[in-house]
């Protein structure tokens, strides 16, 4: 079963994107399977079955989606090898830029639009410095020249990945994104892979439930601010 | 030269002589100072943890992103201008599947214009050759290259983007000045002389607008006209892509026959879709759209070429009449008769 992992802010874009790629794949009679991470409402899911496209859902609460999406992804695998999936994908939210669901060797995708700008391709970190293909999306609302800096800033946070442009409305582009998902690597589990880059330690006196204010109730991995 | 491979051992002092952009990528990274004596290697093994951290990346990660910085910028200093001399489109079905017979190359320094009811499929014409599409759009049309199918990594790889876009819902949406912004392009297509082309596309934009405006104003104050007119006076000269697509820039209040111009002075390949009389004449030749097929091509005659002046007397004076309704003025007899007398 082939294994991708799609991530991108808020609505940047990545189920219009991940929907028009499986609109042409559908042409080659693939099974095809999406596994919804969010954090506490999602939508997508139905869209997902308009197409008809096997679709789980996975709402993480009250902890960083991308730890949630690490301590579900076996299974998720699992679960597409016993549906006879030929292809898995993952749609996670990068709700915290420093967190990022890519799994090595497994074909990574991050997905950014040019409505967030210009500094965004520094800010988002691991998510997309490490990704395998960056699509952006929506320059058709943008002017050329905002879609070259743009562009360019993304080169240059990540000079190794391929990029994509696609707009989410039309699929105009979402053909070549298609012929990438086919070349992703085939894998029956996940178990004993490793995350491309390491999700931080949450491990201070409020990520096991403390609410008071004040230094002295702060134990752990602490850093602070300098003013 | 300096051979890529081991380029991570060479000191930074060496890399940064000869890679001026090389310190961008640290400062993208959050870090400042650069200790030149060292090699690249040596530098990422004593970067500071927290600054890793924040960065997204390991000192291993760290060094291949650098080298593949390196490279990716050195393949954008190539131009690719000059890599596209013509495209040829070669016919799908139209959209009831009748065949769109059809073997048509269009060359660099053309202009083409591109006209049909609504709906007939003429932005659909300009995103096939958009994607360079393969027979894999709705129209199957193909698309050719300097007569040769691209290859797939032409078509993949953004070094060579080949095809720039103007239409009417694009907007800026930078919160810049006009001078920030064209400094903003001119350093990601890494011109050297910044400060001239900054002046020439601001000079140039306001030759095509009708209200001028100035290199500090905020873009996102320029008017639909002012920003059509620096879209493209940027376009002619800062982006290196060979073909222009320009999908229904009319009423936009810009000089159109010098916009068109300026981008084929820069040896383009211009492509308009439009409505409009006076732009549709301004094509060496003009695709007739019709069910989603192209079903004529005709050349500008000289006759065509002689009316055009008057079209555009006849379109000056609906502008002006138009302006006169704006600012509070009345339809009379004067008004008619200036329009329909010579
Ligand atoms: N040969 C074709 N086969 C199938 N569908 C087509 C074909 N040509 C165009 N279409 C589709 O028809 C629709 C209308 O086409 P398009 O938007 O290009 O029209 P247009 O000429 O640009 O109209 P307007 O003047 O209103 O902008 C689009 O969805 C397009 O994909
Ligand atoms: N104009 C424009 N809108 C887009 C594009 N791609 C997506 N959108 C819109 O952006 C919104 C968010 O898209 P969605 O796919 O839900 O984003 P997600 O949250 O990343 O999955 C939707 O309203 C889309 O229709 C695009 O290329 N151009
Ligand atoms: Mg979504
Ligand atoms: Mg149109
Ligand atoms: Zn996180
Ligand atoms: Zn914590």
């Amino acid at each position: 079963m082939k294994i991708i992992t799609v991530s991108g802010p808020p609505s940047s874009g990545k189920t219009s994107v991940i929907i028009k790629a499986i609109e042409y794949l559908k042409k080659d009679n693939l099974e095809i399977g999406v596994i919804k991470f969010d954090s506490l409402s999602t939508y997508d899911d139905v869209l997902y079955k308009k197409i008809g496209v096997k679709v789980k859902v996975g709402l993480s609460g009250n902890i960083c989606p991308d730890h949630y999406y690490m301590t579900n992804i076996e299974d998720c695998v699992k679960w597409g090898m016993s549906e006879n999936l030929d292809m898995l994908i993952s749609e996670s939210a990068g709700l915290c830029n420093r967190c990022s669901p890519h799994i090595r060797d497994v074909l990574a995708i991050c997905v950014v639009d040019n409505l967030s700008g210009i500094n965004t391709p520094k800010k988002i970190g691991p998510m997309l410095r490490l990704a395998d293909i960056v699509v952006i999306t929506k320059g058709d609302i943008v002017s050329q020249a905002e879609r070259e800096v743009f562009a360019f800033r993304v080169k240059q946070s990540n000079p190794r990945a391929s990029i994509i442009f696609i707009n989410g409305i039309t699929g105009q582009g979402a053909y070549d994104l298609s012929l990438h998902l086919k070349e992703a690597n085939e894998y029956e589990s996940v178990t004993d892979k490793k995350l491309r880059f390491s999700m931080p330690a949450a491990v201070c006196s409020y990520c096991t439930g403390d609410i008071r204010i004040g230094d002295k109730y702060q134990t752990g991995n602490i850093r602070k601010i300098k003013l | 030269m300096l051979a890529k491979e081991d380029l991570a051992s060479f000191k930074l002092e060496q890399i940064l002589a000869k890679y001026t952009y090389a310190r961008d990528f640290f400062i993208s990274l959050g870090i400042n100072e650069i200790d030149p004596n060292l090699t690249v290697k040596d530098f990422a093994g004593e970067i500071n943890y927290d600054v890793l951290e924040d960065a997204g990346l390991n000192r291993e990660q760290l060094i291949v992103n650098f080298l593949a910085f390196i490279s990716r910028m050195e393949a954008l200093k190539k131009s690719s201008r000059n890599v596209v001399e013509s495209i040829t489109i070669i016919g799908g079905n139209d959209k009831f599947g009748n065949a769109e017979h059809i073997n048509l190359e269009l060359k660099v320094g053309e202009v083409i214009s591109i006209v049909g009811p609504t709906g007939s499929g003429k932005s659909r014409l300009l995103a096939d050759i958009e994607c360079l599409a393969q027979r894999d759009t709705p129209t199957n049309r193909q698309i050719l290259l300097n007569g040769e199918v691209p290859d797939i990594n032409k078509r993949f790889s953004m070094e060579n983007k080949l095809v720039a876009q103007l239409s009417q819902n694009m907007n800026f949406v930078m919160d810049l000045s006009v001078q920030e912004f064209i400094r903003f392009h001119a350093e990601s297509r890494m011109v050297a002389n910044i400060e001239t082309i900054i002046h020439e596309i601001v000079s140039c934009g306001n030759e095509l607008a009708g209200e001028k405006f100035d290199q500090d104003t905020p873009l996102t104050q320029l008017s639909g006209g002012q920003s059509r007119a620096l879209m493209i006076a940027d376009t002619a000269l800062l982006s290196l892509s060979p073909i222009v697509l320009i999908d229904e820039i009319e009423n936009a209040g810009i000089d159109r026959r010098n916009a068109i111009e300026l981008l084929v002075k820069e040896e383009k390949l211009v492509l308009i879709s439009t409505h409009d009389p006076v732009l549709a004449l301004m094509g060496d030749k003009r695709l007739v759209i019709k069910n989603g097929g192209i079903s004529k091509i005709i050349d500008l005659s000289e006759e065509e070429k002689y009316y055009i002046d008057i079209l555009e007397k006849v379109d000056k004076k609906m502008l002006n009449i138009r302006n006169h309704l704006r600012t509070g003025g009345v339809i009379d007899d004067k008004i008619i008769s200036g329009l329909t007398g010579q």
